[in-house]
């Protein structure tokens, strides 16, 4: 009996199984070795990863918090003297400035880039597949490019192409254009994404009623995808109110801008006005840029947060 | 699918309804009337915006033709025009912050999806997309105040003595340099890099991971081996796209590197970047000046055109591969 079995050829994977045994069982020290000062060194790239983000909010908040005052937000920018070099006033109009920019760049971004979202959603055209990539492109583009748009057509503005551009000069109308456009193709792209995670059972059970195509849209895709739409706004809002590159050519560039409502005039705006002081030759100017730097991570932080519990508990209410 | 929701338009109506018309099939053509419409006003937006920079920059390259592309000095003061020392900046100052960001970004990926206990992944999470949603010009300032002084009197020194003054750290070490410019990128490409190689590796499934642990591979050999080998795709697009956006990088870079149009012999000389001179030489210059800073945007415009595209291809392509 025991002789047959001998006989059999040996079992080729259970042969294999025995070296791999043999050999991982010879090499499992130095392999474990190598694993654990590996996984080590990822451990320490993700602490080095955090270090810069926690010396960034450590310096804004040891260096910013004491120059929140009710001046520094009611008072527009003073001239320090040499008899008083920390007289820098506030940044007034820079909120102001900033307010009225962003308020009139969602003005235009919102219809344009939640419609235009709307067609890339729901058409597959060759047009409508353009348009997406267009948008993909656009959000990686360098936004100072877009400040050299905003000036070419509405700062210096004249005839160009057979058009007659106005000519506003430095404004806060030219530096909106410049944002708006900035978030366009960002509304675009969020809202695609949530108008396309509605079912697309849901709207053949609407078209299958004998809805129009615009009521279902209107009755069926937008108020389900609403969440994913407001958060989309905001986004781009909270990309929008940071961004300086697209701004330095367009809004006149000057610390002592005018507080004003209108946005014909030159503007300032909280990321411009860091820019600004950073260049001051008053340490004072320099200083309180960490105060505006506070507020606007703030600004930016809240919106980012806000657009989340924003949506969750519109999910939530709606259940 | 596509025949199905169209019905509904084109059914003839039913006698009932043609009797009582309380019902009138309308048809939907209003409603792609207003989306294409709307399309047509962001495509002709993009046509605006290309053409304006392109043409705006035009009388630089009548004045001054090609030698804007291959000239070597550019000097507003005197009228020279020539980019090639910003070009080489902005390589530079990319190259420094990929060379940081490349293996502490993917380390940084792989801990928080395989070393990190689970419950701290959200958390780390939003950490990663709050440290992406800080302005560049806080970046800049922190940069500018924190970083560069920092680097001045106790890092760039140390590092000067250890490596005896030799390439690429000699020099005076001053305030502002491609180094610290490269720092800054790096800190704030960090995020993008973190994200989308996480996004790639979380897509490796877990059956392959286990497959390989099953048979004796340590953790390290199955990061090697397998879950960086399947996500690389992924990767190689997180990479490139982080590269895009440090290119195009301005205010913070300009608030950093000194703006110093020569090309840099050493990691702390001052330099300049494209999109840097654009933010910067703009004041009071006269409009043969403004041609000129368009010009320098119609060359940084395709250069992260090339590389966005690029990106944005591998990263569709990892996701298409991911899920067969």
């Amino acid at each position: 009996m025991t002789d047959v079995l001998e006989q059999l050829p040996k079992d080729p994977i259970l042969e294999r199984r025995e070296l791999v045994k043999a050999v991982s069982a010879r090499t499992l020290r130095r392999r474990s070795l190598t694993s654990k000062g590996m996984v080590g060194l990822c451990a320490l790239a993700f602490v080095l990863a955090l270090v810069p983000l926690v010396a960034i909010l450590y310096s804004l908040v040891s260096k910013g918090l004491h120059w929140w005052s009710r001046e520094f937000f009611t008072t527009s920018p003073a001239v320090p003297s040499i008899g008083n070099p920390n007289n820098v006033g506030g940044f007034a109009n820079a909120i102001v400035g900033t307010l009225v920019i962003i308020g009139l760049a969602t003005l235009l971004a919102i219809p344009v880039g939640l419609l235009a979202g709307l067609l890339v959603a729901e058409s597959d055209s060759r047009f409508a597949r353009m348009l997406r990539s267009t948008a993909e492109i656009m959000t990686g583009l360098p936004s100072i490019l877009l400040g050299i748009f905003a000036y070419t057509v509405l700062v210096i503005g004249g005839e160009k192409w057979g058009i007659t551009f106005p000519t506003i000069g430095y404004s806060g109308i030219a530096g909106a254009f410049a944002i708006g456009v900035l978030m366009v193709p960002i509304i675009m792209k969020a809202s695609e994404a949530s108008l396309r995670s509605v079912p697309q059972v849901v709207k053949e059970a609407g078209l299958a009623l004998g809805a129009r195509r615009s009521v279902v849209a209107r009755r069926i895709i937008v108020p389900t995808a609403l969440p994913g739409l407001i958060t989309s706004v905001l986004l781009a809002v909270s990309r929008g109110v940071g961004e300086t590159a697209p701004l330095i050519w367009v809004v006149g560039a000057s610390i002592y801008n005018p507080l004003t409502w209108n946005p014909h005039h030159p503007m300032s705006a909280i990321p411009m006005m860091i820019w600004l002081n950073y260049n001051s030759p008053y340490p004072g100017f320099q200083d309180s840029a960490w105060g505006i730097a506070l507020f606007l991570v703030v600004v930016v932080l809240f919106l980012n947060l806000g657009c989340r519990l924003l949506a969750a508990f519109i999910q939530r209410e709606r259940r | 699918m596509a025949q199905v929701t169209q019905a509904p338009s084109e059914l003839a109506p039913s006698p009932d309804l043609a009797r009582k018309p309380r019902f009138r099939a309308r048809s939907d053509s209003p409603y792609w009337v207003l989306l294409y419409a709307v399309g047509a006003i962001f495509g002709l937006l993009i046509v605006g915006f290309l053409l304006s920079v392109i043409s705006e920059s035009w009388p630089a390259w009548q004045k001054y033709g090609l030698s804007i592309l291959y000239g070597t000095t550019w000097n507003q003061s005197t009228g020279q025009f020539g980019a090639v020392p910003l070009i080489i900046g902005t390589i530079e100052t990319t190259a420094i912050a990929l060379f940081l960001a490349v293996p502490i970004g993917i380390g940084t990926a792989l801990a928080i999806v395989h070393v990190l206990p689970a419950r701290l992944r959200t958390v780390t999470s939003s950490v990663v997309e709050l440290l992406a949603a800080v302005p560049s010009v806080v970046y800049g300032l922190w940069g500018f105040l924190v970083l560069g002084p920092w680097f001045a009197t106790t890092v760039e020194p140390k590092i000067q003595s250890f490596w005896h003054g030799n390439f690429p750290f000699q020099g005076q070490v001053e305030t502002s340099s491609l180094l610290l410019a490269g720092c800054v990128l790096f800190v704030m490409i960090l995020p993008l890099v973190v994200a989308l190689s996480r996004d790639a590796i979380m897509t490796v499934p877990d059956e392959t991971i286990e497959g390989a642990l099953s048979v004796g591979a340590t953790r390290w050999q199955v990061f090697r081996k397998v879950v960086l080998p399947s996500a690389r795709v992924g990767i190689v697009g997180a990479v490139t796209l982080a590269t895009a956006r440090a290119l195009g990088e301005t205010v913070a870079v300009a608030m950093v590197i000194g703006l110093n149009p020569n090309i840099a012999h050493s990691l702390y000389a001052p330099s300049a970047t494209i999109a840097s001179i654009i933010a910067t030489e703009f004041q009071d210059s006269t409009p043969n000046e403004v041609a000129a800073l368009c010009a320098l945007a119609v060359i940084l415009m395709p250069m992260t055109l090339v590389v966005n595209l690029l990106g944005r291809w591998l990263i569709n392509r990892g996701a298409v591969k991911a899920t067969p």
